[in-house]
């Protein structure tokens, strides 16, 4: 168990790199996400699971849901200054 | 100085994520990335906590069977604590993402440098 | 000779240079920041900022501009280089010295840790007499600690209000600047409507979901779970269910006035069940319920409802996020 723990952990620190090094926003969102999801299976393993509930709902779902609606009102904006540019 | 950190593991783990999210909240120009970094601080620190309540071969403290002794359950002071740490952190995420939309509203970009400068300019007369 | 000299201009040794001298930036050269047809159009001297909120009346001349821009990030770059280093030389301190405390930590998982004291064993052996959970966190977080829930979902609400006074679109004032914004957000446009696949699997998912979440609310003194867990599955499942049908579906049961109502009810029924222990002297609670016998769903008095109201707030605070950034009202 104690092993298992430890390629949980380390793969927590892959992702958190791999988060701080990608260069598209929309992958390091996915990535992001599964970071959520190992932290919550970490949780399981410490005996927390009320934690780990939260954590699935919460972290994994709502936050990355949230990042997921910026981007693409960002792109939105974008979009529409071109469209605007192209008829001016 | 190496055997402890071996054996506090997650706790070696979690302060090792804190620097990442730290380098990112710092060095990143993109602010959707700052506060990915943000995030990532947060949930080490609450990586942190949790693991200080946890004993070994202990169970979850959900009573059962009507065992009601302290060696039979772990800590669950760290998990209320990190539990309200949690949503709370959901919140402040949406707070600074409506910050950044409104940013790029006003200046077209999510470049941290780049919105500095025109907001320079804008200043001048 | 050539190929030595095309080595170097790839290798590692040249960007770290280029890096120093502050030519290019390693962690953000590929960062979308803004689109990368866009980056080409500011390649051009002639090119004008993609932005909508631009003025028209703020242009000067572009030469002027240009070299202010120039001399400004000039300035930019140099406090950035320098900024950088300080920043890692700040965070290779900051680990060093967390690490080095963490080292002198007591080992993981002993019992005889100084954090396993007398609070927590006094929460483990007289919890379920006293609050009548089962699930000791639960009993804990909204029996003896209720104040700090109730602290934390005002927390929310407060929240929600910050994000709704940012993002709102007041569409009462009909000029065109509101309208373009309302049509902007409206981003319905670009996405496919009636997506057949994701409509049949919300139907699938949508109920069993929302059953979880309410089974979660309801057992939170029983089994591990509450309201803090159990609203975010709703909440999640509001948002699958308004991104598979639309919002003309949602907009028949959750409004901005529905949303009001209940967070609010929710936040004052908590506030009146909690706050009269000041009139008692603030001595520990009792609420005249009876406790009942630990494990049946009807126990623990005041725990129940009080998870409710927590998992209300949570649940009308998620789907508010989503909307208000979805389309800026709800």
């Amino acid at each position: 168990m104690r092993f298992f723990e430890m390629i949980l952990l380390l793969s927590l620190i892959v992702c958190a790199v791999s988060v701080g090094l990608t260069k598209d926003l929309l992958t390091s969102i996915v990535i992001f996400m599964s970071y959520s999801l190992i932290m919550c299976v970490i949780w399981v393993l410490l005996q927390s699971p009320d934690l780990a509930i939260t954590e699935a709902a919460v972290g994994a779902g709502v936050t990355s849901i949230l990042f997921f609606v910026t981007l693409k009102k960002i792109r939105a904006i974008r979009r529409e200054g071109r469209h605007e540019q192209d008829k001016g | 100085m190496g055997a402890p950190l071996f054996v506090n593991m997650e706790e070696t783990i979690s302060i090792i994520l804190f620097g990442i999210g730290f380098t990112m909240l710092l060095l990143h120009r993109n602010l959707i990335k700052k506060i990915m970094g943000m995030n990532i601080m947060d949930t080490a620190v609450y990586l942190f906590l949790a693991v200080k309540g946890y004993i070994n071969g202990r169970m979850v403290p959900i009573v059962v069977d009507g065992i009601q002794d302290v060696s039979a359950y772990i800590n669950p002071v760290p998990s209320g604590l990190v539990l309200t740490g949690i949503v709370v952190s959901v919140s402040t995420t949406a707070l600074m993402l409506a910050l950044t939309i409104r940013l790029y509203e006003r200046y077209g970009s999510l470049d941290l440098d780049e919105i500095l400068i025109r907001m320079k300019e804008e200043e001048r007369p | 000779m050539s190929r030595i000299r095309d080595n170097y201009e790839n290798s590692r040794c040249l960007k770290i240079k280029k890096w120093i001298d502050g030519e290019v930036d390693l962690l953000a050269s590929g960062v979308e920041i803004e689109a990368p047809e866009e980056a080409k159009e500011a390649a051009l001297p002639e090119s004008d900022l993609p932005n909508p909120a631009w003025q028209p009346g703020m242009r000067r001349p572009k030469a002027a501009k240009r070299r202010r821009r120039n001399r400004d990030g000039r300035d930019i770059r140099y406090f950035r280089r320098i900024y950088q280093l300080m920043s890692v030389f700040l965070c290779l301190a900051i680990i060093f010295i967390l690490l080095w405390t963490v080292s002198y930590l007591p080992a993981f998982g002993n019992a005889g840790n100084p954090d396993n004291n007398e609070v927590s064993a006094r929460y483990i052996e007289s919890g379920l007499q006293e609050t009548g959970a089962v699930n000791i966190v639960t009993g804990m977080i909204l029996d003896y600690r209720a104040f700090d829930t109730f602290g934390e979902s005002c927390v929310l609400f407060i929240a929600s209000c910050c994000v709704l006074v940012l993002l709102r679109i007041d569409a009462a004032d009909g000029d065109a600047r509101a309208r373009k914004r309302l049509r902007e957000a409206d981003d319905r446009v670009f996405e496919p409507k009636n997506d057949v696949i994701l409509q049949r699997c919300a139907c699938v998912m949508v109920p069993l979901i929302m059953v979880f979440g309410i089974y979660i609310i309801l057992n939170g003194h029983l089994s591990p779970g509450g309201g803090f867990s159990g609203g975010a599955v709703l909440g999640s499942g509001l948002i699958l269910y308004l991104n598979a049908f639309g919002f003309k579906e949602t907009e028949r049961f959750f409004t901005e006035k529905v949303y009001r109502r209940v967070t609010l009810s929710a936040l004052t029924f908590y506030c009146l069940a909690k706050s009269y222990s000041f009139f008692t002297g603030a001595n520990h609670l009792h609420s005249g319920i009876p406790l009942g016998t630990p494990g049946a769903i009807l126990s623990s008095g005041l725990i129940l409802p009080l998870n409710i109201c927590v998992g209300l707030v949570v649940a009308c605070t998620m789907y508010a996020f989503y909307t208000l950034f979805r389309k800026g009202g709800m």
